[in-house]
């Protein structure tokens, strides 16, 4: 098990979820995309610290990254519980005026 | 033995996340991701990280078990029964993925990592909570009026329901005598 290894699986994890997040239409799948980029992001902060600065403070930063994540779900179902009492549909293609 | 094991869940982790968007039912899509997690979450406790291990593991598969019933309520069916293929521009975004991928593996590769510097401490949980409630106690301060803003945008947003349906953009909705008259379809209280 060695630095680029772990990364390599992280690199991996991050662009599956990058394919899914792009190309899924209904939003709950949009969202398992982004939570694999986050995953990914993760294991190879957990990498970083392990193999380059076992201190506290990495910690600390994987603990944030773990809150975002939280954060994303959350808002995730509200938005999409909004989208599917106001239009009846989960469809990213069917709030498109929501972009930007 | 430790190489195996690596292997083993990168592997474990690689499949499930690849799963996801290749079978062709929303369930298990859901399950083939709780997979993946517990994967990473093992790969992270290899990495000496019990504590973000088992949490990562743990949240994962309640938010799993969550993400399973948003999807048979917003579907209106059971989704293990239901095949769909519901995408768009599949052939771009895995070109993009693609594309990132491999830049990544070779930054990663390309990159001269510094040495390790600074060791481990004994007990490495120990270190974070000590951290958490001490130095590195603003991190925390700070993720918690984020946590708490999320909770309440959440229920802002999932509200059928709220005070200004009821009474006006201004909340000042009143009977012709004055008093406040929420808009309701049927009058709550006694004597309605």
């Amino acid at each position: 098990m060695t630095l680029q290894l772990v990364l390599l699986v992280a690199a991996a994890l991050f662009a599956i979820g990058l394919y899914g997040a792009l190309s899924q239409q209904v939003v709950v799948m949009v969202m398992m995309g982004i939570e694999l980029m986050i995953n990914g992001v993760l294991l190879a902060g957990g990498a970083l610290w392990w193999f380059l600065a076992p201190t506290p403070d990495g910690q600390t930063v994987l603990l944030v990254v773990l809150a975002a994540m939280t954060v994303e779900m959350a808002m995730g179902f509200a938005v999409a519980t909004v989208v599917h009492r106001s239009r009846n549909s989960d469809m990213t293609d069917s709030a498109t005026d929501l972009a930007g | 033995m430790t190489f195996i094991l690596f292997g083993f869940f990168a592997v474990l982790a690689i499949a499930g996340g690849i799963a996801v968007f290749v079978v062709n039912s929303m369930a298990r899509a859901t399950y083939a991701l709780a997979v993946s997690f517990v994967a990473v979450g093992a790969m992270i406790v290899m990495l000496h990280l019990d504590y973000i291990g088992v949490i990562t593991i743990l949240m994962m598969i309640m938010e799993m078990a969550i993400m399973a019933v948003f999807m048979v309520m917003f579907m209106g069916m059971n989704p293990a029964l239901m095949p769909m293929d519901m995408t768009h521009d599949k052939r771009r975004s895995a070109v993009l993925a693609v594309v990132v991928f491999i830049a990544l593996a070779v930054a990663i590769f390309v990159i001269p990592w510094p040495a390790r510097t600074g060791s481990p401490a004994a007990d490495l949980t120990q270190s974070l909570g000590d951290a958490i409630m001490g130095s590195k106690m603003l991190v925390m301060l700070t993720i918690s009026p984020v946590l708490f803003a999320t909770i309440v945008a959440g229920l802002v947003l999932a509200n059928p329901r709220g005070r200004y349906d009821r009474y006006g953009d201004d909340l000042d909705r009143e009977t012709s005598d004055g008093n406040a008259d929420p808009e309701d379809p049927i009058r709550g209280g006694i004597g309605r």
